[in-house]
């Protein structure tokens, strides 16, 4: 266990930035999720931070302990790849123990070691067989079992789960979020999923074009989202983003929503922070679960509008709706038994403390 | 109903075709033609000499002897010596085992090395390896001819052995290093945060994962080596000399009538390891030139 501080890092190939500058600082024990779109430099960061590539400027520590010119074997991690890289010729038993063979541990120790860590991950049947001959699942325990057994400083994840089918992938995710409650360590973990990002992070960064966006727990991320872009990234469906008007009407700032001859006004009367924006153009995000059909309490956070379904789409669970608020369309997510139909014009109740806004200009959040 | 079709077309396949029968009568009147001097060779080394000035070639032996193939071991004349031509296929062993093994190994490693340790400048260093591999074997007679006196080792089997090495390095290095930029480099990565250093990358992760490109390497040097008479004849002299030379000797003789079915024996003793390598790595020759060539 470590703490891992990554200040102003750079990489260049050539003319071209990989990576602008890069700030993060997590405490021992931290579950870091690295997320952003492909290309976005986030496994270049992960390789840097295990010694696979050089930094161009910038300093990586780990533990206290500047770590930029040692070699990846020195500076304590282990990594967990995509494709697991399983060394095919070898048993999974000698996949094992091969890095502790490397740092020439006792035969005993390593037998124990392997026993401890292949009972902690139900692998212990496997020991014998070739990596060949398991199946996703079992490769993936294996390549974990590899990075487990040495006890590093840091855990390294690329995108591990990214090659299992869904449901093994959910079942892998909360088998790594059990590990990491129980053994406590640091962990980095690069993926493109923000269910995965949501679920196992106690700190989310996210990334976009070499720069870091925002770092935060997944909940700042989730409701106070920075910008534009990772307020579309994070969430599924994602944020519905809305063109619109902030506007000061009978002292009350008033969020306008209007397109094709239709409008919405929702008066905002608990967001005075946002009074010096009235007059501007604004995005308003709101999430699909701040749309709901059961008109609750109102007044305070809570406004009733009318809404035009679009199209239904029941997913057991609940309801994803299609739905037009001034003219505008919308994804909500109703509740499962509701029984609307496309056309209808219905009532739904907003839930204006998760609303956020930004400038349209600069894409950043506006206001408190 | 796709399965029924499909199912019903493949028990078509196995019915009487006019086509089929054409192609197959084509294949063995093909294979004939090329097995037809493997047969008179056979069938002559086995013959007795009168036998063969007197009969038709493709006739079978009327008194089958091994007299021949003995002769040809052991007894037969190379040059002035007649000691037969054992001395020299031990040579040519010694040659080929060397060179082979030299050779590829150096070549593994050179593929290692600019596939997974990418340095500036390394695509040029390959291009001008690979440039070895359209170099003639005339053109460097002569410079080689003087290398090898100035290092002391010509007309010997490791001046021959040398000489093999450097020539077979731009094939090997180009198979290996073809073969191994398909090598996930994620196993390399693992290894390297696992603690393993350079050579320990190469002995326990690279190699035991190259066998097809190892077979094909070998095969090609193999053959390549054994079969050469040119390096052969220009830079040994006597008994240092390769199986092909001492064969020339033994053919060419300007004495004595000519024994053909010694020469045939000589000559069948000569193809016999090249053959044996083909027979058992020849399935991974093909495999091996294929691997990589479709993204699996």
């Amino acid at each position: 266990m470590a703490s891992l501080e990554i200040k102003g890092v750079k990489k260049r190939f050539g003319a071209q930035e990989i990576l602008k500058g890069i700030d993060i600082a997590i405490e021992a024990g931290e579950f870091l999720v690295l997320v952003g779109p492909s290309g976005c430099g986030k496994s270049t960061l992960l390789n840097m931070i295990a010694g696979l590539d050089t930094v161009t400027q910038g300093d990586i520590v780990i533990g206290g302990r500047l770590v930029n010119d040692l070699h990846p074997s020195e500076r304590d991690i282990a990594m967990v790849f995509q494709s697991y890289a399983l060394y095919p010729n070898m048993s999974v038993e000698q996949n094992i123990s091969f890095g502790m063979e490397m740092r020439k541990v006792p035969k005993e120790e390593r037998t124990r070691a392997i026993q401890e860590v292949s009972k902690l991950l139900q692998i212990d049947v496997l020991l014998q067989r070739k990596p060949s001959q398991l199946s996703g699942g079992q490769r993936q325990r294996v390549a974990m079992g590899r990075a487990l057994v040495r006890k590093p400083r840091i855990f390294l994840f690329d995108e591990p789960l990214s090659n299992l089918d869904a449901k093994l992938r959910v079942d892998m995710r909360t088998e790594i979020k059990k590990l990491h409650q129980r053994l406590g360590s640091t962990i980095v973990y690069v993926t493109h999923d923000q269910t995965e990002a949501m679920t196992l992070a106690t700190r989310i960064a996210v990334m976009r074009g070499g720069e870091l966006l925002q770092i935060g727990t997944p909940s700042q991320i989730y409701n106070q989202p920075a910008n534009v872009f990772v307020a579309g990234f994070m969430g599924s469906p994602s944020m519905n983003l809305i063109r619109s008007r902030l506007e000061v009407r009978d002292g009350v700032v008033q969020l306008v929503i209007a397109e094709g001859g239709m409008s919405e006004t929702i008066p905002l009367s608990e967001r005075e922070d946002l009074r010096s924006f009235a007059g501007r153009d604004v995005i308003a995000g709101l999430r699909p679960e701040a749309i709901q059909d059961r008109p609750s309490q109102e007044g305070g956070y809570r406004q009733s509008v009318s809404a035009t379904i679009i199209v239904t789409e029941p997913t057991g669970a609940d309801t994803l709706a299609e739905l037009s608020i001034g003219g505008r369309e919308l994804i909500a997510r109703l509740s499962a038994d509701c029984n609307f139909q496309p056309g209808d014009r219905v009532r739904v109740s907003l839930d204006l403390s998760k609303i956020v806004f930004f400038d349209p200009a600069s894409e950043r959040r506006i206001g408190t | 109903m796709a399965s029924e079709t499909q199912s019903s077309q493949i028990a078509g396949n196995r019915g009487f075709h006019w086509s089929r029968l054409v192609i197959y009568g084509l294949l063995f009147v093909f294979a004939l033609i090329y097995l037809l001097p493997l047969v008179v060779m056979l069938l002559t080394s086995f013959k007795q000499l009168p036998e063969i000035y007197a009969g038709s070639m493709i006739a079978w032996p009327r008194q089958w002897t091994v007299e021949p193939w003995i002769n040809a071991w052991g007894k037969t004349c190379v040059g002035l010596v007649c000691e037969g031509i054992k001395g020299y296929f031990w040579n040519s062993i010694k040659m080929t085992v060397l060179a082979v093994v030299i050779s590829t190994l150096i070549g593994l490693l050179n593929g290692y090395v600019l596939t997974q340790w990418r340095f500036k400048g390394d695509n040029i260093i390959f291009g001008l390896i690979l440039f070895g591999c359209f170099i003639p074997f005339q053109i460097v007679l002569i410079p080689m001819a003087f290398l090898l006196g100035k290092m002391g080792i010509a007309s010997s089997t490791a001046g021959l052995v040398f000489v093999h090495v450097v020539y077979g390095l731009c094939f090997t290095t180009l198979y290996a290093r073809n073969y191994y930029v398909a090598f996930p480099d994620e196993l390399v990565k693992a290894a390297m945060i696992d603690g393993a250093r350079f050579f320990q990358i190469f002995w326990r992760i690279l190699l035991p994962n190259s066998t097809p490109i190892i077979i094909v390497t070998v095969i090609w040097q193999f053959t390549n080596i054994w079969n050469d008479f040119l390096f052969g004849a220009s830079f040994s002299t006597g008994e240092s000399a390769p199986m092909t030379v001492a064969l020339n000797n033994v053919v060419n003789t300007s004495t004595g009538e000519r024994e053909y079915n010694v020469h045939m024996a000589a000559a069948m003793i000569a193809a016999l390891p090249t053959l044996l390598v083909y027979i058992v790595g020849g399935r991974y020759f093909v495999r091996g030139l294929m691997a990589g060539s479709v993204k699996g």
